[in-house]
């Protein structure tokens, strides 16, 4: 298995070592603040993924899918947009979430089985999180195509313009509406990137499963460049990120961009890695942690010193502590909610269904009232 | 503009026109739907008037149709898809089924799609296989979509536009053997007194009720004009809306009349008919002076086109399950 980093593609800003290096098309120009603020998000979003899978573990989540690893690959890129770009996620973005002002309670509501995504997409630019692998990436081209028809794309920059941005992982590249995504992207030059975390595994299936040829090359097929970033490097891949939204607000078409990296963790908490993958591919893929490389960074240059480092842990434990209250504070809905926004205009029949099934419901309530 | 002799075909034409004129928000979406005018020319003349922006050529992709529609429509837009087939809509049917439907609950009331998908279905053209599909069924068993077939030109230039109106998405359903047939159309006359979920008594009859939709209609009207000759006397209803699907107007007829036949293309199994037979059996048990019938398509695949006529209900058919429900 290829592990990739000394691979002349990969586009990388920060080593796994934690040193900067130079690259002919990328650069990033961050001050130290900024740089310790991306730090702290990588830092915040991976509590928030531990104390989700110790909230399943727990039982109080049915199921959580982990981003452990894939930190960088989201903090980047969901630090690059802009404020009229819009997001059409997987199940996995919770970094990318974080980045657009979810709050995590409402990501747990979807795994906790209280709602299907509490948030609104158009408050946050954020769309919910969706399943079936690979169909929200039609639904970042028709908004794309919804933001060339509004006149949001040219030269008015990021303030005037805007794109959309679809998740989706190598899995998700043999899926035909990803495929029809790439093709109508690049015959309307819809405003699109094509973010694709390629984490090495779909569930127990490996990149070769998928793929014969490194996944970004496809894009030239469809007439649109491709670029592999390493995904683990949050610098590199907001630089490519950027400069790929640039592309797309300005009216030059989709980009494909292959963040290359890990899924540390198992794909859900149901899954069980062990019968797939072997212990030393995950050990080599350790020495590449994306948070490890911005600390190792921070720290020789001094652009964080040990007091920043811990108020950020307790920072972090505060968020911890609002993730486990929240989540254990959180009411299961009401039976009846499951007639709620079934349709805009509620018809009749499902207005009977509802009233037979209330008025079932509290027959219950009266009997044991008499019996009380 | 007054009446003029109008074909369904050309009746939904005008109705998409009127639409798009009200609302620049509308845009239609599908595959040759631009210079071509579409395969059945219900779009003709639409790209050249309102532009490539709002009559939109789509690559070859069902799938990316619907799924792309549902982005647009997100952004604001009120989407109006062509599938070219009834047996070409199932590439799309996770967009459908799994996005379109469930979105606006899902995301709590958050995210509209006022998407119009228009499918031209049922046999009877002598056409190749997967062109002469009934898959209405599986459409109106999806919480989250409204259902409708229209049977007339009249009803084709109104209903398609309350189905663009709908803040809901729409399942529209259109006879394709039906396109050339041709009515009177007051356009000045206003829409018809039933709303868009709502069915209509095309025929009023007193001894048995038979309830049709899309093409099966004419098919019912021909049968109960047939039975008039031999003294009986068929109250036709036009469904109009599948799901949700008008109960009060069919349990109105039945309590009057004694006796259903439901009549259309699809199979019989787990069709429409077998709802409405188990609903009006609920409604209205003691009513009934026969079971409920069916009259459908067989459970088979759509047959080769030169056995055709022999797969779909037809005048003799209808008439074969009136006299059944009448003898029993």
């Amino acid at each position: 298995m290829a592990l990739a980093p000394e691979e002349p593609e990969l586009v990388q800003l920060l080593t796994p070592e934690g040193e900067l290096v130079e690259h002919p098309d990328y650069r990033v120009d961050f001050s130290d603040e900024e740089l310790r603020g991306l730090y702290r998000d990588l830092a915040l979003v991976r509590r928030i993924d531990a104390e989700a899978t110790a909230l399943q573990r727990q039982g109080e989540l049915g199921i959580w899918a982990s981003l452990l690893g894939q930190e960088a690959a989201q903090i980047g890129s969901g630090r690059a947009m802009g404020p009229n770009d819009h997001v059409f996620p997987t199940y996995r973005e919770h970094g990318v979430a974080w980045c657009r002002g979810v709050d995590p309670l409402n990501l747990l509501g979807l795994f906790r089985g209280v709602d299907m995504g509490g948030w609104d997409p158009e408050e946050h630019h954020f769309h919910l999180y969706t399943i079936v692998i690979g169909a929200q990436t039609l639904h970042a081209v028709g908004y794309a195509m919804g933001l060339q028809r509004d006149g949001m794309v040219g030269d008015g920059g990021p303030e005037l313009t805007g794109a959309a941005v679809a998740y989706f992982g190598d899995g998700a590249t043999s899926q035909g509406d990803v495929n029809e995504a790439f093709i109508w992207a690049s015959v309307f030059q819809a405003p699109v990137v094509f973010f694709c975390q390629n984490n090495q595994w779909a569930i127990s299936e490996p990149l070769e499963r998928q793929t014969r040829i490194p996944l970004y090359q496809r894009a030239s097929g469809f007439g649109f460049p491709g670029v592999r970033v390493d995904g683990n490097d949050v610098l590199a891949t907001y630089a490519v990120t950027q400069a790929a939204l640039a592309r797309a607000r300005e009216g030059s078409g989709p980009t494909f961009i292959e963040a290359y990296t890990y899924r540390m963790g198992a794909h859900t908490t149901s899954d069980d890695p062990t019968r797939y993958r072997i212990a030393a591919e995950v050990e080599a893929w350790k020495l590449k942690d994306p948070i490890e490389r911005l600390r190792s960074f921070l720290i020789r240059t001094g652009k964080a010193d040990q007091d920043w480092f811990e108020a950020l842990e307790e920072e972090s434990n505060q968020l911890a502590k609002h993730i486990r209250a929240g989540c254990l504070d959180m009411p299961d809905p009401s039976p009846m909610t499951m007639f709620d926004h079934v349709y805009v205009d509620p018809h009749k029949p499902l207005a009977n269904q509802r009233e037979q099934f209330a008025a079932y419901l509290a027959s219950f309530e009266s009997t044991s009232e008499e019996h009380s | 503009m007054s009446g003029q002799t109008t074909t369904l075909a050309k009746a939904i034409t005008m109705g998409l026109r009127a639409a798009m004129e009200r609302d620049s928000k509308v845009v239609l979406m599908g595959e040759d739907i631009g210079k071509l005018g579409g395969v059945f020319r219900v779009t003709d003349g639409l790209q050249k008037d309102f532009g490539e922006d709002r009559v939109i050529d789509t690559p070859l992709s069902e799938s990316g149709i619907l799924g792309t529609a549902i982005g647009m429509a997100l952004r604001g837009y009120r989407p109006v898809c062509e599938i070219q087939f009834d047996g070409f809509v199932f590439p799309a049917f996770d967009q459908i089924v799994c996005q379109l439907a469930k979105m606006h609950a899902r995301s709590k009331g958050h995210s509209r799609l006022p998407i119009v998908v228009r499918i031209p279905f049922g046999g009877g053209i002598g056409a190749v296989e997967h062109h002469s599909e009934s898959p209405e069924a599986y459409f109106a068993h999806t919480a989250g979509l409204r259902v409708v077939a229209c049977s007339n030109p009249v009803d084709a230039y109104w209903m398609i536009q309350q189905a663009v109106a709908s803040d809901d998405p729409v399942i529209f359903f259109e006879p394709k053997r039906r396109y050339w047939e041709k009515a009177e159309l007051d356009t000045s006359a206003g829409p018809p007194a039933e709303a868009l979920d709502q069915a209509r008594v095309v025929r009023e009859g007193a001894d048995i009720t038979v309830a049709a939709y899309g093409p099966m209609v004419k098919v019912c009207m021909d049968a109960a004009s047939a039975a008039a000759e031999d003294g009986t006397s068929i109250e036709v209803l036009d469904l109009r809306s599948l799901s949700p699907l008008d109960m009060d107007t069919v349990v109105a007829s039945v309590r009057r009349t004694h006796r259903l036949v439901v009549v259309h293309e699809a199979p019989v199994t787990l069709g429409m008919g077998a709802e409405i037979a188990a609903q009006v059996t609920e409604s209205c048990f003691h009513h009934l002076e026969a079971p409920v019938l069916r009259v459908g398509g067989f459970d088979t695949p759509y047959p080769p086109s030169r056995i055709e006529e022999e797969y779909l209900p037809d005048l003799d058919r209808v008439l074969d399950a009136v006299d059944r429900s009448l003898a029993y």
